[in-house]
């Protein structure tokens, strides 16, 4: 068994997959124990798991369809209640993508 | 108000119906009892006394427009996970501090129904992220048996507020172990429900292939009622089973004569604290000396829960967590940019061990790890469950310790993630297989801790756990031991 020791690298890989803004302290203390937590992992490998099927869900899940009716519902005020940014009774994002400059759009074909 | 606080849902029951106490001076007594002992224990996040009283006094005017429930008018505290509308939903981390939720969990609004008062939330480790509420954003919750010493987790704030009588009963969630464990290091009784009894709808996700609502109290009895009041079908949640409810006070007849009770060998680990075994043990062969069959079962695969579950639950964790974004609600930082306001408040909302989970989960389901880690992970799911339906094949019952020891203490654990997910070793496999599974009182260690015995049960069959683990309980009295706190 060899062992797990994980990179900076991936470590930021991995922060930025998950969108995760790390000090320097706290990227090497991931790193460190993420190791750690990985290389115990490795004992799953002593077993053959061959053509075993994953469990995903104990359960046998089925899609439950409801009629198409409308029923009462949250009043808006209420849903956008805890949002840091609200307008016209909508959420507030931030500027997904740039402006972009005058005449750009005329121009695409 | 009259005379002492009841100790249990049917005592106050009974001194409810017979006018001996209103619900409103009940929940007064709990409240002051709360406000004189909660700065030790710090088991609540949040106290809601006027809604609390509120609540009361219309319980009160249902039992006298002749209403009646075993719950009407009882005090009960809510985990901090679990969603109580108008109350702060904090998780125990700060990307949730300020979140209100405007609906109640279906959990909650069953106990209201049927007359229950909400007296407040518990702390909890972050997001149910851990076994000790040490990794709860805000504070640190005592055992009740020894302030130096943790309450278990993550429901160890509900475990702390019924062992300390400062809610006649509460809700916890399990996801590997959350409510079992505390209720053993805080001595009292903890129950999982199988996945798919309890709807999910308003408890916060962590891990939803695992996540359960259960109730922890007192004795089994007042665990039987809050599970019955709880359980059943929910057309919010498609994993909330629609499979009729049985009553489940009914099925505690005391009688576990011809009862098959396996005993499974690989959970008496090398390295159990002796005097848990030797407690286990005992139990064992009481409920044999009641008539039960014991029979010695093999679950082979009981090693390799532990590293399957801090795959699976992770990977699950790290899709769940990925809400949080600073859009809808909680925490939100600007940024640069999108991304980075993104980056800046999770990187500042979520606390050490709910970024270590979203890491390791992320990693977990990463290009060009996932068939090494989740694929291998649930497939070796598949493998524990198996060990539980062979069993199911020679036994009807499973009977172990909940825990390898008694409560560690506050600090003993915090630095080291790995040993801290130990602590869970003997309840994950339990919650992989999706089963039921109790944890009681039977006995105490030389230090004065409280020891668990856990009884695991087929899928949806809580009635022969309840019935089995009512059956020691009767034959024993470590139910009426309660901590002494001034």
């Amino acid at each position: 068994m060899t062992a797990v020791e994980l990179s900076l690298e991936q470590v930021d890989h991995v922060a930025d997959l998950a969108r995760l803004a790390l000090t320097d302290q706290e990227r090497e203390t991931f790193r460190l124990q993420l190791s750690a937590i990985l290389e115990y992992a490795e004992r799953l490998r002593q077993l053959d798991t061959g053509d075993i099927p994953l469990t995903a869900t104990v359960l046998p899940l089925e899609n439950i369809m409801r009629d198409d009716e409308a029923c009462p519902s949250l009043p808006v005020e209420d849903v956008v209640a805890n949002a840091p940014a609200v307008e016209d009774g909508c959420f507030r994002v931030p500027v997904v993508l740039p402006t972009p400059p005058e005449g750009d759009l005329d121009d695409r074909e | 108000m009259t005379g002492m606080l009841p100790l249990t849902i049917q005592q106050a029951h009974q001194r409810l119906s017979t006018g001996d106490i209103s619900s409103v001076a009940l929940t007064q007594g709990l409240l002051d009892r709360i406000v004189a002992l909660d700065n030790d224990l710090k088991a609540y996040l949040t106290l809601a006394p006027e809604m609390a009283l509120d609540q009361a006094a219309e319980a009160d005017r249902r039992r006298a427009a002749g209403e009646d429930h075993p719950l009407l008018g009882v005090p009960l505290a809510i985990k901090d996970v679990i969603c109580v509308e108008g109350l702060p939903t904090t998780c125990g981390s700060h990307i949730l501090e300020s979140y209100v939720p405007p609906f109640s969990a279906t959990a909650v609004d069953r106990l209201r129904a049927a007359g229950a008062v909400i007296v407040g939330k518990t702390n909890t480790d972050e997001f149910a992220m851990g076994s000790s509420t040490e990794n709860s954003a805000f504070f640190t919750t005592h055992n009740p048996w020894n302030l130096e010493r943790v309450p278990g987790g993550s429901s160890g704030g509900s475990a702390a507020a019924v062992a300390a009588g400062l809610a006649l009963g509460a809700l916890g969630s399990d996801t590997g172990g959350s409510v079992r464990q505390p209720a053993a290091l805080c001595g009292v009784v903890g129950l999982k429900p199988t996945y798919g009894r309890v709807s999910r709808w308003g408890l916060v996700a962590f891990a939803s292939s695992l996540d359960q609502i259960g109730p922890l109290a007192g004795t089994v009895a007042e665990a039987a009622i809050l599970l019955g009041a709880t359980a059943g079908h929910d057309p919010r949640d498609s994993t909330a089973v629609d499979l009729p409810v049985p009553d489940y006070l009914a099925t505690l007849t005391g009688d576990v004569r011809g009862l098959r009770i396996g005993v499974p060998r690989e959970y008496f680990l090398e390295g159990i604290q002796p005097e848990v075994e030797a407690a286990v043990r005992d139990a064992i062969a009481l409920l044999a000396g009641l008539g039960a069959e014991i029979v010695d079962i093999s679950l082979p695969h009981t090693e390799y829960a532990l590293p399957a579950y801090y795959l699976i639950a992770p990977a699950e964790a790290s899709a769940n967590l990925a809400r949080y974004d600073g859009i809808r609600y909680g925490l939100s930082l600007a940024g640069d940019d999108l991304w980075d306001g993104y980056r800046q408040t999770r990187g500042q909302g979520f606390g050490p061990e709910a970024k270590r989970r979203i890491m390791l989960g992320t990693y977990a389901l990463s290009a060009g790890y996932y068939d090494a880690y989740y694929l291998k992970a649930g497939q070796v799911r598949t493998l524990i469950r198996r060990d539980f339906e062979q069993a199911w094949q020679q036994c009807d019952l499973l009977a172990a310790p909940t825990t390898p020891a008694t409560a560690f203490k506050i600090g003993e654990k915090a630095g080291d993630p790995l040993q801290m997910y130990l602590a869970d070793v003997l309840t994950l496999a339990l919650s992989l297989a999706g089963l039921c599974g109790i944890s009681l009182p039977c006995g105490f260690d030389r230090a004065g801790l409280p020891i668990g015995l856990q009884i695991m049960g087929r899928a949806f069959d809580e009635a022969t756990m309840l019935r089995a683990a009512h059956a020691y309980e009767q034959a024993t009295d470590w139910h009426f031991r309660r901590p002494v706190l001034n």
